[in-house]
């Protein structure tokens, strides 16, 4: 076997798996940097329940709708966006803090989407909501996944100094006139259309993968927000790259083959990576003179 | 720009910070808020900057309305990846906005900030490489980019060397020529009597507020120990109109 024919061959060959692939450099375009900013924020944990959040959205649209793409996408949407903006709410409002008004709000609806789907479906179609399948990604909705990111490049672009600001000092932000609240919020929905728009590849569980692997994975080898989004993306592509191989060569489901993958990549940075890592801290350099 | 506060109230909890407060900040003047731990300082720099809104009365600013807020260093996120450059470009704000660009004039400008802070050459170094004091120069760089009308200073001399709150204070000496209106929240009385012609003594309440010779005097100074550090669990409600 070349390798010409065990990279590059799979993709030639088969639709699906070219599909797959475009699709998930998408996800890791769209995602990387919104992961670099999660981390950056320390709402790392936030994401996880906000894609645990979409659940309920995705099995009602199922319910009402079958397995239809384009209801169970906006389903998980109107959820995502709606635990966002009920969370957000209650953190400006009340003295809890955001990772705890979070959780109240997806633990509320998973319950739900759990209720929902037990009530009605079997559970392959639950299995396929909670694992998604990458490999089976139509035109639609890699069409959907590629809008889905171009949007969310374009906004984060947009706001991208607002949120810095907001973040590094929320003060100046007020003083200056500016609506850090509303690009926080504005944030939040830019999570919750990627976590969505990655849910059908890799299942509602590890929709935020591709999007925080990759960024804690890149917080070792820069020290720049610019240079963290950089690496992150570089890895969450090659991640999907690697992954997608792995799972045609040895018939491993795909989700979690590129999510491990992401996952090597971060557990080597963490070794190896180039600021902070465990080697850099074991094995100094020399100090300067000044 | 002046700033006008009438009867203000600000609370956390129901339980007053600021209590029935009134009197103005004229424009271009210089005027140092000092008093105990827990009187209230920071709240009414708070108010006036638009963070925090009054629960009685108003606070008015007269004048067009360019402030620039100098928070305590310890409500920023110094470890946050940025370089000194970057931090304190975000002083144009008033000028970029939230897409405009910084230009290499303004770069150029935000270097001679830095050396006027005595950060020359800090550019490109990491904001969470400076220390306490160097982070607050840092923050002071970034008040001179804003070429605001109201500066809104909270204990910006805190972990600050003797050398550097010397130019700092000329700094602020400079913005009082050039007519803007600046107010600070201080404790250094002999500082006060030395830069400040104007000072508020506020204990909650306001306690005295005139120019600094008479108002840090021991008779207003010995008011302020009247006041309470604590708040009563079982307190009654205020009664009192403006």
């Amino acid at each position: 076997m070349t390798l010409y024919t065990y990279t590059l061959q799979p993709f030639v060959d088969y639709g699906f798996m070219r599909r797959a692939l475009a699709a998930c450099a998408a996800l890791a375009l769209g995602g990387a940097p919104l992961g670099v900013f999660l981390v950056l924020r320390r709402m790392a944990l936030i994401g996880d329940a906000m894609s645990h959040a979409i659940l309920p959205g995705v099995s009602l649209a199922f319910l009402f709708f079958g397995l239809s793409l384009t209801a169970m996408t906006l389903g998980g949407l109107a959820a995502g966006l709606l635990v966002a903006f009920a969370a957000g709410v209650v953190t400006r409002l009340t003295p809890l803090k955001e990772d705890a008004s979070f959780t109240g709000a997806y633990l509320i609806s998973l319950a739900l989407g759990v209720l929902i789907i037990s009530m009605r479906g079997n559970s392959i179609d639950l299995m396929h909501v909670l694992f998604g399948n990458v490999l089976a990604v139509g035109n639609e909705s890699l069409l959907l996944v590629t809008t889905i990111a171009t949007v969310s490049l374009l906004t984060l672009a947009a706001i991208y100094r607002s949120l810095i600001v907001e973040w590094f000092d929320p003060g100046f932000m007020r003083a200056a006139g500016g609506n850090g609240a509303a690009m926080h919020q504005l944030f939040l929905g830019l999570v919750a259309l990627n976590l969505v728009s990655a849910f059908q590849a890799l299942g509602t569980l590890m929709a935020l993968g591709v999007m925080v692997l990759p960024a804690i994975a890149a917080r070792f080898w820069s020290r720049t927000v610019d240079g963290t989004i950089a690496f992150a993306i570089g890895f969450g592509m090659c991640a999907s790259f690697i992954g997608l191989l792995l799972s045609y060569h040895y018939g491993a489901p795909s989700g979690p083959a590129i999510v491990l993958t992401a996952g090597i990549f971060y557990v080597f940075s963490v070794i190896f990576g180039r600021y902070g890592s465990i080697t850099a801290r074991f094995f100094r350099q020399r100090h300067y003179a000044g | 720009m002046t700033v006008i506060l009438d009867n203000v109230t600000i609370s956390y909890n129901r339980h007053p910070a600021v209590h029935h407060v009134s009197g103005r900040f004229e424009s271009g003047s210089l005027t140092a808020i000092t008093g105990p731990n827990g009187a209230g300082k920071s709240t009414l720099l708070k108010g006036i900057a638009g963070i925090l809104s009054p629960d009685e009365g108003h606070i008015r600013i007269e004048g067009a309305k360019r402030l620039a807020y100098l928070p305590q260093a310890a409500e920023l996120q110094r470890d946050f990846p940025m370089s000194v450059l970057h931090m304190i470009a975000t002083g144009y704000w008033h000028k970029s906005g939230a897409l405009g660009a910084i230009t290499p004039a303004m770069k150029e400008q935000a270097s001679q900030a830095l050396a006027d802070v005595g950060l020359s050459g800090f550019e490109k170094r990491d904001i969470s490489s400076l220390s306490a004091g160097q982070f607050q120069r840092a923050l002071f760089a970034r008040l001179l980019l804003q070429d605001a009308l109201l500066m809104l200073l909270d204990e910006p001399f805190a972990a600050i060397d003797a050398d550097a709150t010397e130019y700092l204070l000329a700094i602020i000496e400079r913005w009082h020529q050039e007519k803007r209106t600046v107010i600070c929240v201080l404790h250094d009385l002999d500082q006060i009597r030395k830069h400040f012609p104007e000072c508020l003594l506020l204990a909650r309440e306001c306690i005295g507020w005139g120019s600094s010779n008479k108002i840090l005097s021991p008779e207003y100074l010995m008011n302020t120990h009247l006041f309470r550090q604590g708040w009563n669990a079982g307190t009654e409600l205020c009664e009192r109109a403006g």
